[in-house]
């Protein structure tokens, strides 16, 4: 098109000092033959860059835009559902006995939710059965290991979730330092757990998520949790992993975690 | 390539213009909705979970 263009000019009265007609019949014979071919090489080579940034562009922002969307309404529906209590906004009496533990459905159903007042008072994200990627993970749920132990069990409550797209619930998991709070929202209670420590490991290192965390076959006597998600950013090389230990629970009939209620009237 | 497109689009430029640019549009809707979806899972940074575990 472009070429039939140029030649077009070439040929008008008063553009002699591009060539004549017939130096230019030719060259466009060459040219179609090899610029052709360069030309659809070129095409595909500009295609593939383009379909490569736009799956960078989905990738990093639309699963997270949908992802975002979807947990929005699963909060809404889990806050809906008749047997999640809706905690009057007081100060609840901290309670070291044992905690009631929350009924779990299959894979995909929510079982509560988890605050991180380090992250702020609006973090809140669903924790769903299971760690499967399409199901759970990529719907921007945190999830829970199906083999390890409820939240308020002794043993260790181990879960799992995106650090970068779908949500990302753990995008900022190495800002939670030790002494945070890690608040497991229930049904009918708030679980209090203290950040004890956090560490790199190697995928293979699957110790972390035993009962009690870095000692597999040791019968647990503590409430633990654990938080994995890949580690560096944007890369599965390594896992981040987070382990806080059970301080207190509070009945949401009473009320709600000191942390939680200043963090809440705070805003 | 896309210059066989050009020209097997009939009608005035403008209106070919508008024709490609719904079929961009198409394209895009279609690898966000179905092809990246699928080729995701095969991307090596999306995992969070410690091996051993489903």
């Amino acid at each position: 098109m472009a070429s039939t263009d140029v030649d077009q000019l070439e040929e008008l009265p008063g553009h002699p000092e591009h060539g004549t007609p017939r130096r230019t019949r030719p060259r466009r014979r060459r040219r179609g033959f090899l610029a052709g071919l360069i030309g659809v090489v070129g095409e595909l080579m500009i295609t593939a860059g383009v379909l490569l940034g736009l799956f960078v562009v989905w990738q990093l922002w639309w699963t997270d835009v949908e992802a975002n969307s979807y947990q929005a309404q699963v909060l809404e529906d889990w806050r809906g559902q008749g047997d999640v209590v809706d905690a009057p906004p007081q100060a609840g009496e901290p309670r070291t006995d044992p905690p009631p533990l929350p009924t779990v459905g299959g894979e995909g159903d929510v079982m509560g939710t988890l605050h991180v007042p380090r992250l702020g008072p609006d973090y809140e994200y669903s924790i769903a059965e299971g760690v499967s990627l399409g199901p759970v993970l990529n719907q921007g749920y945190i999830g829970h290991y199906p083999d390890t132990q409820l939240p308020g069990e002794v043993g260790n409550f181990a879960t799992a979730a995106h650090r970068q797209s779908y949500g990302a619930p753990y995008r900022e998991i190495e800002q939670i330092v030790v002494g945070d709070s890690l608040i497991v929202e229930t049904a009918d209670a708030y679980l209090v757990y203290e950040v004890v420590g956090s560490e790199v490991v190697h995928p293979s290192q699957v110790e972390v998520i035993a009962p009690v965390p870095g000692e597999p076959g040791v019968a647990p006597t503590e409430r633990m949790i654990t938080l994995t998600t890949c580690h560096p950013l944007f890369s599965a090389a390594e896992r981040w992993i987070t382990y806080g230990q059970f301080q207190h629970w509070v009945d949401k009939n009473d009320g709600m975690p000191a942390e939680l209620l200043e963090l809440q009237e705070g805003r | 390539m896309y210059g066989a497109l050009w020209r097997v689009l009939p009608g005035p430029a403008w209106f070919r213009v508008i024709v490609l640019l719904l079929l961009a549009v198409a394209a895009v809707y279609v690898c966000f909705t179905w092809l990246f979806p699928q080729i995701a899972p095969y991307m090596p940074f999306n995992e969070t979970t410690i091996e051993g575990a489903p």
